[in-house]
């Protein structure tokens, strides 16, 4: 549990990032809160050169309101959005779902735009993302470029971003009057990642369905957008029926990976599962 | 009035057998002030790691150490070939076994010792140890211990060739390694083929981890010029890896010092002596330098001492009224490719012959086989006495199973049973004297407390309503627990017998010493032992220091384990004390020019009897035992004694878990455990409460979520904290506790131990309570652990 030898810089701007980034090229990884990459440098499944870390670069934290959107800097830790009085007002799913990411510790430390880049399948900011229609900011040598979350996840461990990029900013729409929405996830413990997670976020208009996006957690290469699931629910009200076959439709696009905590019919059933639990929750959260 | 304010006065301040002391050695521990062996810091301390390998089964062609020697500020490199020399590359096991402590040719379990490297730092080490080039020929592996037993299974241990007889007796097959057999075997039968109604159930106990938030390590210290080897140690029994370090390395006892500094939690994995401490000890004698080993998380998880593992069957005689008449139990033991069992001697399955439990079951019969098989070795006692935990899982169960079979409810049937309390002391058909037991109280007592009528009456109301989304299961322990070990004439270990110690030295000034053959790893000695010594001796607690764990300063005893401390080295404690206060008896009569007879012993002085003004406080007796002590009396005032128990001591519970389980998910809440214990002489009622919770958690995380389960090319899987189930304080139900106190008749102040008890009793209590969740839809059994995925597939094979 001792990682390989590296080197360690601490700049303080973000082209100082970039510029790094360009001399080390492959040789280089950013480091953030540092709960996905350090695990890995310890098991020595990652052996980067150097490590560029980002925790005193003042521009990518914060959270503000911009227009109707919220704009959430990389760095922001789990913690920061659980105690964020804009978050618990605009986007409530967001503090939902941090507060049921790994533990305390872990929470003071790990960033949400960490628990985006790092393409982990087993990460439930990614799934929220896509549900809640976020956009990310990466910034390269050639300036910013904006992505949209359902194209951001390529595969496991693989993203939109380039090796010179850093994510800087997540932007996410703030909902409409009338919508609801929350995160279900089935996990062993404290501390685990999701058997499987659904993230939901509906409109109700006059009792029907009006908008939905669902995604779902760790069973598929990367989070997986359901849109046939949440389409299935436009106009029509949301009850024991319509659930269900939303459910349905959700594990139809499901293909999760064997591990201990399950085969793929027993992960499978949990999104389905899941779904449910999160449509239920979510039209109680219409606000 | 004033008299009993002052006598109370004096009984508070004297904190003994029955105050809820609060732990001496909390304070320590909360402001990060413990001392563990990872926090020694010697001068000119080299660091070690392993080199493992990465197959169940191998033939090693070659270990090339040049590049990893080569590597800057690597001092060493050692492989079976250096230790050859001193004889040094096998070590003989608890069990009568050898391991190999470097890979002697071939590995035979993943993650295997193959090459110790010695280096600078941690960190020089992890890198060198990449280094080390091994060229492994892969060979065919099983993991499945059945398996293993077909006549042309793979050899895992080509050592034992031609050895038909093992250190337990014949060897069957060559991946055998022992039969063990107790009871009337034809009685028994006769009474299966005579019964009205017998049952039986298959159940596997599955390999799991003690895993002590602390996990092992050593430095070793050889000093080239004295000749003396000092140990630091994670070891919950530093006398007896003192007496094996002195036969592996032919140095005298007297010139090895092992230290157990504070531990974090040893639950059975600390008992045994690893690869690593004797590699480390090596290392420090060739280089001259002490040498540091500690294991990381998953090195600990998938190679120091598993626990269980054992396949069991059990069969149950019974006539229609549900009065059992005899019990058969078969067991195939998986122990791995090394047979490290830590098992006194005699009983390389412990005292898995507790198994009749709390009923008096007329006929028994036991046999169980030892097998080997590609994984690791262990086969510890994971917070309990030796097997105890597998023996009382399958009684428990099986009752269960014989109360459905003849639809009896699962509380009544244990009433039917049990031993009753005229009984005692009572002989079991194992041969195991039960000391004493009043089970029916304990039993109504939980009945009435959770009331058991209502929750009956709640389940079958949610069994006849087949839109409820949750399942409701009732699960009933009672348990009977064997620890204490042992009286010499059956148990020893090494053939050093298992008995305790304690020395009590009381200074000038009335304070005092003590030292214990034990090692407290969070069971609380500093505070316990304290209060035994003194109700005991009139010294109070807070008066007295206590150590342990020192085998320079300790007397001589077999350490902490199997819930002994308090059966064994306790009353060693307790018959010091009562030395010390036979002699301060003979002071305080020369003080007062009485005789010793007309004395009386109140609290922490001697009276005169009838006339109460006269007396002397202890603290006035320990002074003049330096200065005036009768003529022909040697001075001072000390005590040893060795207490070698004449029974094992046997506490008591009932316990009674009601789950819900989720019908879709899989998913379980405990949502009641209501648990009695009865350890006799309750000396600290909080430390007890501490303890029972704590065995509860563990006994949670083992039913609900611990496994180490293996791949077919014998990767041992979840050998991280992410798949392995530590319980937090998030998962972790509410407890609700309770007792009964009767003393043990034998122990010298009637206690039991309790520790343990809540681990053994749970896990069935789990069991029982998961399975009658299923009952009404004809489940019998399903193995642990209950995690959602499992219970999900088991409700999925009955269609729900
Ligand atoms: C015990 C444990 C349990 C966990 N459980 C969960 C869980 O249940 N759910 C969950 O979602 N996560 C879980 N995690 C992961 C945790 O949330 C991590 O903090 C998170 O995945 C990564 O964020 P980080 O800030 O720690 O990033 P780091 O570990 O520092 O980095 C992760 C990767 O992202 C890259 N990166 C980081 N920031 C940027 C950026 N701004 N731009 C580009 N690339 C970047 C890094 O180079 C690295 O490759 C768990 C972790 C642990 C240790």
């Amino acid at each position: 549990m001792i990682p390989s030898p590296f080197e360690y810089h601490a700049p303080t701007a973000l082209p100082d990032v970039i510029a790094l980034l360009s001399q080390y090229g492959d040789e280089a990884k950013l480091l953030a809160g540092g709960h996905s990459l350090l695990p890995m440098m310890k098991l020595r499944f990652a052996a980067p050169g150097h490590l560029i870390d980002l925790r005193k670069v003042a521009e990518l934290k914060g959270i503000s309101v911009v227009g109707s959107q919220l704009h959430i800097g990389a760095m922001t830790t789990e913690n920061e959005l659980i105690f964020s009085k804009l978050v618990a007002e605009h986007l409530p799913l967001l503090a939902e779902v941090a507060r049921q990411i790994a533990d305390p510790q872990v929470r003071y430390k790990g960033t949400i735009g960490g628990d985006i880049s790092h393409g982990d399948p087993g990460n439930d900011h990614p799934a929220v993302m896509m549900a809640m229609d976020a956009t990310f900011v990466l910034t390269g040598a050639n300036g910013e470029r904006l992505v949209k979350a359902t194209e951001f996840f390529h595969g496991m461990y693989d993203t939109a971003l380039t090796p010179g990029e850093v994510m800087t900013q997540i932007r996410i729409p703030i909902p409409a009057a009338g919508t609801g929405s929350s995160y279900a996830k089935l996990k062993r413990k404290t501390g685990d990642y999701a058997t499987a997670a659904a993230a939901v976020v509906i409109r109700l208009q006059a009792g029907l369905c009006t908008q939905a996006r669902i995604a779902l957690t760790n069973v598929g290469p990367t989070a997986l957008f359901a849109g046939d699931a949440a389409a299935s629910l436009i106009g029509k009200p949301i009850d024991d029926v319509t659930i269900t076959q939303a459910a349905n439709l959700a594990m139809a696009i499901c293909e999760p990976a064997p591990d201990l905590r399950g085969d793929e019919a027993y992960k499978t059933a949990m999104a389905g599962q899941m779904v449910e639990r999160a449509l239920r929750l979510a039209v109680a959260h219409v606000k | 009035m004033d008299q009993n304010v002052e006598n109370h006065e004096r009984l508070e301040k004297l904190e003994g057998i029955g105050c809820s002391r609060k732990r001496r050695e909390d304070p320590r521990f909360i402001q990060g002030k413990g001392n563990y062996v990872d926090d020694i810091k010697l001068p000119g301390m080299l660091f070690a790691v392993m080199v493992r390998s990465p197959y169940a089964h191998a033939k090693i062609k070659s270990i090339d150490t040049t590049k990893a020697k080569a590597h800057p500020g690597v001092h060493a490199v050692l492989t079976a070939d250096d230790l050859k020399p001193l004889k040094l590359h096998w070590m003989p096991t608890l069990a009568g076994d050898v391991q190999a402590v470097l890979a002697d040719g071939y590995v035979s379990f993943q993650n295997q010792e193959v090459a110790f490297v010695v280096a600078d730092d941690r960190y020089v080490a992890a890198d060198a140890a990449e280094l080390v080039e091994v060229d492994y020929e892969e060979l065919p592996v099983v993991v499945d211990p059945f398996k293993a037993l077909l006549p042309d299974a793979p050899v895992i241990r080509p050592d034992l060739d031609g050895k038909n007889v093992g250190a337990h007796g014949a060897r069957k097959h060559h991946n055998h390694i022992f039969n063990w057999q107790i009871g009337d075997k034809d009685k028994t039968d006769r009474a299966f083929s005579d019964a009205e109604v017998t049952v039986a159930q298959d159940m596997h106990y599955p390999r799991v981890h003690p895993c002590p938030l602390e996990t092992c390590g050593s430095v070793a210290s050889y000093d080239a010029i004295r000749g003396d080897l000092t140990v630091w140690i994670t070891s919950q029994a530093p006398h007896v890896v003192r007496t094996v370090v002195g036969l592996l390395s032919s140095i005298p006892e007297s010139k090895i010092r092992i230290i157990s500094p504070d531990i974090g939690g040893g639950f059975g994995n600390k008992v045994g002596v690893y690869p690593g401490y004797v590699c480390a000890i090596v290392a420090s004698i060739v280089l001259g330098r002490p040498v540091k080993w500690i294991e990381s998380r998953s090195e600990n998880l998938t190679t120091t001492a598993f626990a269980r593992d054992y396949w069991m069957s059990g069969e149950l005689a019974a006539d229609k009224s549900g009065k059992i008449k005899a019990l058969r139990v078969n067991v195939t033991a998986d122990h791995g490719a090394f047979d490290a069992c830590a098992d006194p001697t005699k009983w390389p399955a412990g005292m898995f012959h507790v198994c009749t439990g709390s009923y008096d079951i007329p006929n028994a019969h036991v046999s169980v086989d030892g097998v080997y098989t590609n994984k690791f070795p262990g086969g510890v006692s994971y917070r309990c006495s030796f097997r105890v935990t597998e023996a009382v899982y399958l009684v428990e169960r099986m009752i269960d199973v014989l109360a459905q079979k003849l639809n009896i409810d699962k509380a009544e049937i244990r009433k039917r049973n049990f031993i009753k309390y005229e009984q005692f002391p009572y002989l079991t058909p194992l041969g195991l004297e039960f000391d004493s037991g009043n089970y029916m109280p304990a039993l109504e007592k939980v009945l009435e407390a959770v009331d058991y009528n209502a929750l009956r009456a709640e389940q079958a109301q949610k069994r006849a309503d087949p839109t409820c989304p949750t399942l409701m299961g009732i699960g009933i322990t009672t348990f009977t627990e064997i620890v204490g070990a042992g009286p010499s004439k059956s148990c020893d270990i090494l053939g050093i017998g298992m008995f305790d110690s304690c020395e009590i030295r009381v200074h000038p000034d009335g304070s005092a010493i003590a030292r214990m053959g034990t090692i407290s790893q969070g069971q609380g000695h500093q505070t316990t032992y304290a209060q035994i010594i003194a109700s005991e001796s009139g010294i109070a607690a807070s008066q007295i220091a206590v150590e342990e764990g020192d085998t320079s300063t300790a007397p001589y005893g077999l350490g902490t384990y199997g819930s002994r401390s308090t059966p064994v080295a306790g009353a060693a404690v307790a018959r010091a004390s009562r030395k010390i206060r036979e002699k301060a008896r003979k002071i305080a009569a020369h003080l007062l020019e009485v005789s010793p007879d007309d004395l009386e012993f109140d609290l922490d002085q001697f009276k005169v009897k009838g006339d109460p003004a006269k007396a002397k406080t202890m603290k006035e007796i320990a002074w003049a035992a330096y200065n005036n002590v009768p003529d022909g009396m040697e001075m001072g005032l000390e005590a040893v004694d060795y207490y070698d128990p004449p029974n094992f001591t046997f506490p008591f519970g009932a316990y009674l878990c009601v789950v819900d389980v989720h019908k879709k998910t899989g998913e379980t809440k405990v949502r009641r455990f209501y648990a009695l214990d009865d350890c006799g002489t309750r000396i600290n009622p909080m430390i007890i409460e501490g303890q029972i919770h704590g065995g509860l958690t563990e006994g949670f995380a083992v039913a609900m979520g611990q496994e180490l389960p293996y791949d077919e090319q014998g990767n041992v899987l979840g050998g991280t904290l992410m798949d392995y189930f530590l319980p937090t304080s998030m998962e972790t139900p509410h407890w609700e506790t309770d007792f009964t106190v009767t003393p043990s008749p034998h122990h010298p102040i009637g206690a039991k131990g309790v520790a343990e008890s809540p681990h053994v009793g749970s896990i069935p209590c789990f069991s029982n309570a998961m399975v009658d969740a299923f009952a009404h839809l004809g489940t019998t059994h399903f193995n642990m652990p209950y995690n959602s995925y499992r219970v999900w597939q088991h409700a999925k094979s009955l269609g729900l």
